[in-house]
């Protein structure tokens, strides 16, 4: 919210410059987001008229104006504003006037038509953004009075970033109580305007839907003059809060919710039939609102009708046909209370949110409506003339709240802000906020002003005492607490530990949404129906991801693309996928590698990475389990998977997760030509690991034998590593897989492995032909079961 | 007499021009070995007469020791030269770079959470996740947050359906913590949050990481103590000024907004900071009793206070980084900066 200083300071006046106003503001909770000088750095800007309006010969967008500013002679302008119009007053710099950024105005000629000055839009003389065309000053403007003079322009603007619960400082008004109670000072009030009534006409008005709107006031008041401009100071007062000046009746309800924070509503009263009902809308009921648009209201909607037609979306937005123009000369003024968690989400719902619905919504003053009433039937009575009659006021006092009074205890202001605080000290605070207290043995009983309905709870006055007293003056104090020691148990990884081992590994952590493109994901998971959201940001983050693949090949291929000639990226995190009874999320980690297979270096000649690289830095990570020998890969498909280079990953039975190269069609539909490697792992599953548990390091040498074989290729490595541990023998404490070949000299349907198999005994030294006898049998079972021959 | 030492100056000069240590052998041979000069010269001994023999086999035996001296002398200088040729040409450019394997490292916003966890479990707290799928009860109900409260606009949440959101914030974790334990609580909860919100300065998923105390007798003076040591050690800056400013959370009363003195300008004023030399960085309270009540815990007996802050925001100003998009963009030229 934007506050004038020059008004507030018309309520509290503390003796204290701008930036310490707004210093002490923001640390009472009014954040003061900026302090925006209002005058503009300009000099010599006057107010001048328009006196006509001709198009400049040589451009079609170009006007050339001539211009009184009250001098003897006018003078003639080039001016490119589209609002440009005879009899307009505008303000105008002068030739010798200086404008914001250093700019002087010079006579010039612009296409041939010399112009001796220049017409101004607020934003060119830096006190406003509005740049939509020139400043529109009152046909009242003195011609050549300086602008700043006019226009009382010595103030500055505080932009005030209230938080919801606050809207008692919605008004001037109500900033001003605030500032008062920190200087410990008294705002300056008048009393509430003293109205008599000069005729006894009374317009009905009826609640329907009093759980919404408990409380209307309404007053008609006849013969007034809308022709009549709002006065300077009231339309620079409502500039100043970005408020359009309309009509003096509009600016006068606008001005007095700036002012008191009650938002008000002007009617023709020539427009209004029968009397005023507040009531839920009928089916199909429409309204045109006062911007124009037309809406539909959908039930539940509470509008302001009279016996025939709806009128207003009540607390939101008046409606078109009953508001007030100048040829208005009857109005009916109205000042309503809507129940804020009535009220709330309504404007929303018809795309709007305006100054009366953001205010309601928070809450107005329950006890200000007559006041704002009468103020402004003193301001229209004042300023447009007319007769008042008497104020219709209608409650329905068994749907308003009560007000609670709110207990404090003295010790919890101890206990919680660690202050010996002098009650008369808490006193004082509590008083300066218009809280009303009475003692009572432990504390106060208080009193909660109509205003301030954010207080409800003893901890909401702590946090008053607190915030007059200044969050930075108490006293910080250490914690005091029992020590209790722990440590996380051995017997579980961390997912830290499994991130440093990526890391060391050479990948580098991705974070990528949790959403992503319905395409990429079914290209992966076709069985699983994605999780939509209601209000994506766009198609591209549309449904929560089902695998973290589709998310680490898009950051893989925007590093390819980059030129990244390796590119190893993991990420962990949750997958959402639909369940019977709920939805499952599951910590996952992903991983995927393509490009070189190692740094590019002068030793070693690179490859492209393929399967057993990411199975190689899988394997380093399975085996900090200390359970390598759990986990098995076995041959199987998955969509976006390359059919004969995928494994399923289990641990003991349980299938934990997958590998595999891309699918070349799809890597090479998203660009990349060579292999695309990737794995998913069900973290849970892999974090359990063992407690090491020591054995004997045997005092007696190992025997080591290699043998090669020439196997049919269909034959795994698994299943020959398998049938050899179990015909081995319990001797056998190491076995490797060391070469394997096929090709030139071998029958195509064959392949050459090579095995290492390593024997020790604990408790004495091998003989050799112990070892030998195990090879034999080892090397019989192969040649039976898989049709081996020894090379 | 005359014959030793002519053989002797002759088998000195033969030594001495053996150039390898097989050569050398060949000598050793040729001198001492079974059927060798020196040994045909012991054995002829028995043929001289008794009178000379001891006084010619002293000088054939010193003959055979001084060769043996020569030979070991010989054999040791061509060691020598061996191991110096081997080590010159083993010499290598120790300027040609290593063989690495390449390290990759963590994002820097985990790098960030795990600084920030390892603050508070240094003082008892547990980290403590939590699902990022939440019900809207979790979310907002249980945290003093109605459906249609204003407080709700300031979170801008994307919905499942009419009952499940994204998370908005990793208070819901706390409030499962407050369902299902007792307290004294000490609980950090970092993670994944969602906002609907995409511009230049909004990311529709950052981190946060929030914390929840509760005890029999907390307070406010507590809370800004833990956190001002907390952003003191993050950015390892003892007189880091931080201040306190009242200001509104639904879940906590009082509550307060963290500001600290900018970190770029220390407090001159400056581009990040706005001008205002003060960055706000994280909002805190004490819980408020309506969510104790919400959640089972005794408002009597126990006080607690609560903290958030967002990663993003703390890890872009410790290390600079000037763009918060660059965090999900996962260029290795980014990522790779903070292994």
């Amino acid at each position: 919210m934007l506050i004038s200083e020059a008004w507030l300071r018309e309520y509290i006046d503390p003796d204290i410059d701008t930036l310490d106003l707004a210093h002490q503001m923001t640390m009472a909770g009014l954040e003061v987001e900026a302090v925006n000088v209002l005058s503009g750095d300009f000099e010599d800007v006057v107010v001048a008229e328009i006196i006509s309006v001709e198009p400049h010969p040589d451009s079609t967008k170009l006007n050339v104006c001539k211009v009184d500013a009250g001098d003897e002679e006018p003078v003639l302008i080039v001016c490119g504003a589209p609002n440009v119009t005879a009899g307009l007053r505008v303000p105008f710099a002068r030739v010798g006037a200086s404008l914001p950024g250093g700019i002087s105005i010079k006579a010039v000629e612009i296409r041939g038509v010399s112009s001796a000055g220049m017409l101004c839009a607020e934003k060119e003389l830096g006190i406003s953004d509005a740049d939509e065309g020139l400043m529109e000053l009152s046909p009242e403007a003195p011609l050549g009075e300086d602008l700043k003079t006019y226009l009382d322009l010595e103030d500055n603007l505080f932009e005030l970033g209230l938080t919801p619960n606050r809207s008692d400082c919605l008004s001037v008004r109500g900033v001003a109580r605030e500032v008062a109670a920190l200087n410990g000072m008294v705002v300056n009030e008048t009393d509430a305007p003293d109205i008599t009534s000069t005729h006894s006409e009374k317009f009905p008005v009826r609640l329907d839907a009093s759980d919404f709107c408990p409380i209307y006031l309404g007053r008609v008041i006849h013969n007034v003059d809308l022709t009549r401009a709002a006065p300077v100071w009231m339309c620079e007062k409502l500039r100043r809060a970005e408020i359009r000046s309309i009509n003096v009746a509009v600016d006068i309800t606008n001005y007095v919710m700036l002012e008191l924070g009650q938002p008000m509503h002007a009617f023709d009263f020539a427009k209004l039939q029968g009397g005023i009902v507040v009531r839920k809308a009928k089916l199909d009921e429409e309204l045109v609102l006062l911007n124009e648009s037309k809406v539909v209201l959908s039930p539940g909607t509470t509008v302001i009708a009279d016996e025939k037609d709806v009128l207003a979306l009540a607390g939101i937005m008046g409606g078109q046909t009953s508001a007030v123009t100048e040829d208005t000369t009857s109005i009916f003024l109205e000042a309503a209370f809507f129940v804020p968690e009535k009220i709330s989400g309504w404007a929303r719902k018809y795309g709007l949110h305006t100054d009366s619905s953001h205010r309601f919504e928070r809450g107005v003053d329950i006890a200000i409506q007559r006041r704002a009433m009468d103020r402004a039937t003193e301001l229209l009575l004042q300023l447009a003339g007319g007769q008042a009659g008497d104020i219709t006021e209608i409650r329905d006092a068994s749907k308003i709240s009560d007000r609670k009074n709110v207990e404090l205890n003295h010790a919890s202001v101890n206990d919680m802000l660690d202050l010996e605080i002098p009650i008369a000290e808490v006193e004082s605070i509590l008083t300066s906020l218009g809280i009303k207290l009475t003692s009572n043995k432990s504390g106060w009983i208080c009193v909660i002003p109509t205003w301030r309905f954010d207080i409800t709870e003893e901890a909401d006055l702590l946090e008053e005492i607190a915030r007059i007293f200044g969050y930075n003056n108490l006293p910080i104090t250490p914690i005091k607490s029992e020590l209790v020691g722990s440590i996380l148990p051995e017997s579980r990884l961390s997912i830290r530990r499994i991130r440093k081992q990526l890391t060391a590994l050479g990948y580098n952590e991705a974070i990528t949404y949790s959403f992503q493109s319905a395409g990429l994901q079914h290209s992966f998971d076709p069985a699983i129906s994605p999780i939509r959201l209601v209000n994506p940001i766009s198609e591209d983050l549309s449904v929560m991801r089902s695998s973290l693949v589709p998310g680490l090949l898009q950051a893989l291929i925007h590093n390819l693309n980059r030129q990244r000639q390796r590119v190893c990226l993991f990420e962990t995190g949750l997958t959402f996928i639909e369940g019977k009874t709920k939805i499952n999320q599951q910590t996952v980690l992903g991983m995927v590698f393509s490009g070189r297979n190692e740094i590019e270096n002068w030793a070693n000649e690179s490859r492209n990475a393929d399967f057993f690289d990411i199975k190689g830095d899988l394997e380093e990570v399975f085996s900090l389990t200390g359970s390598l020998s759990e986990f098995s890969f076995i041959e199987d498909r998955r969509d976006g998977f390359h059919p004969g280079q995928t494994a399923r990953i289990y641990r003991s039975d349980k299938a934990v997760g997958w590998v595999g190269a891309i699918h070349p069609e799809l890597a090479s539909s998203l660009g990349v030509e060579i292999p695309i490697l990737a794995a998913e792992i069900d973290l849970e599953a892999i974090l359990g690991s063992k407690l090491p548990q020591f054995e004997d390091v045997s005092k007696y040498p190992e025997i080591r034998r290699d043998i090669a074989l020439l196997i049919d290729k269909a034959v795994t490595a698994e299943q020959v590593m398998s049938s050899v541990r179990s015909v081995a023998g319990d001797k056998l404490i190491d076995l490797s897989l060391f070469d394997l070949y096929s090709g030139e000299g071998i029958d195509i349907k064959r392949k050459s492995i090579a095995i290492g198999l390593t024997f020790c005994d604990r408790s004495s030294t091998l003989k050799d032909e112990d070892v030998t006898t195990a090879v034999s049998a080892v090397i019989e079972s192969l040649k039976k079961e898989f049709a081996a021959e020894l090379r | 007499m005359e014959e030793l030492n002519h053989f002797l100056e002759k088998s000195r000069e033969e030594i001495q021009k053996a150039n390898d240590l097989r050569a050398l052998d060949s000598l050793r041979v040729l001198y001492l070995g079974k059927k060798g000069e020196v040994t045909q010269l012991l054995k002829k001994l028995s043929e001289i007469p008794e009178n000379q023999r001891a006084a010619e086999g002293k000088r054939v035996n010193l003959l055979k020791n001084e060769l043996k001296k020569l030979i070991e002398a010989r054999k040791k200088e061509l060691h020598e030269l061996e191991i110096e040729e081997r080590l010159v040409e083993e010499k290598i450019d120790v300027t040609l770079p290593g063989r690495r394997s390449g390290s990759g490292g963590l994002h820097p916003i985990t790098r960030t959470i795990e600084r920030m966890e390892d603050f508070f479990v240094s003082l008892g707290f547990e980290v403590v996740e939590g699902p990022e799928i939440e019900d809207d009860y979790h979310n907002f109900g249980a945290l003093n947050i109605p459906e249609h409260h204003p407080a709700r606009a300031m979170h801008d949440t994307f919905y499942i359906n009419s009952s499940s959101v994204l998370r908005t914030h990793t208070s819901p974790v706390q409030v499962r913590v407050m369902e299902n334990r007792k307290p004294p609580l000490r609980v950090i909860c970092p993670g994944r949050v969602y906002r609907c919100d995409s511009d230049l300065t909004h990311s529709p998923m950052f981190h946060q990481v929030e914390g929840l105390f509760i005890d029999q007798r907390c307070s406010l003076g507590q809370l800004k103590g833990l956190i001002q040591d907390f952003l003191q050690s993050f950015f390892e800056k003892e007189d880091l000024s931080v201040r306190f400013r009242p200001s509104y959370f639904p879940f906590t009363e009082p509550s307060a907004e963290v500001d600290i003195q900018c970190v770029k300008c220390s407090g001159e004023g400056c581009r990040i900071c706005s001008r205002t030399g003060w960055l706000e960085v994280m909002g805190c309270g004490m819980v408020n009793p309506k969510v104790f009540d919400n959640c089972g815990i005794d408002r009597n007996r126990f006080s607690g206070f609560a903290f958030g802050m967002g990663v993003e925001r703390l890890a872009m100003l410790r290390y600079g980084i000037n763009d918060l998009r660059l965090n999900f963009d996962n260029d290795l030229r980014f990522l790779s900066q903070f292994s």
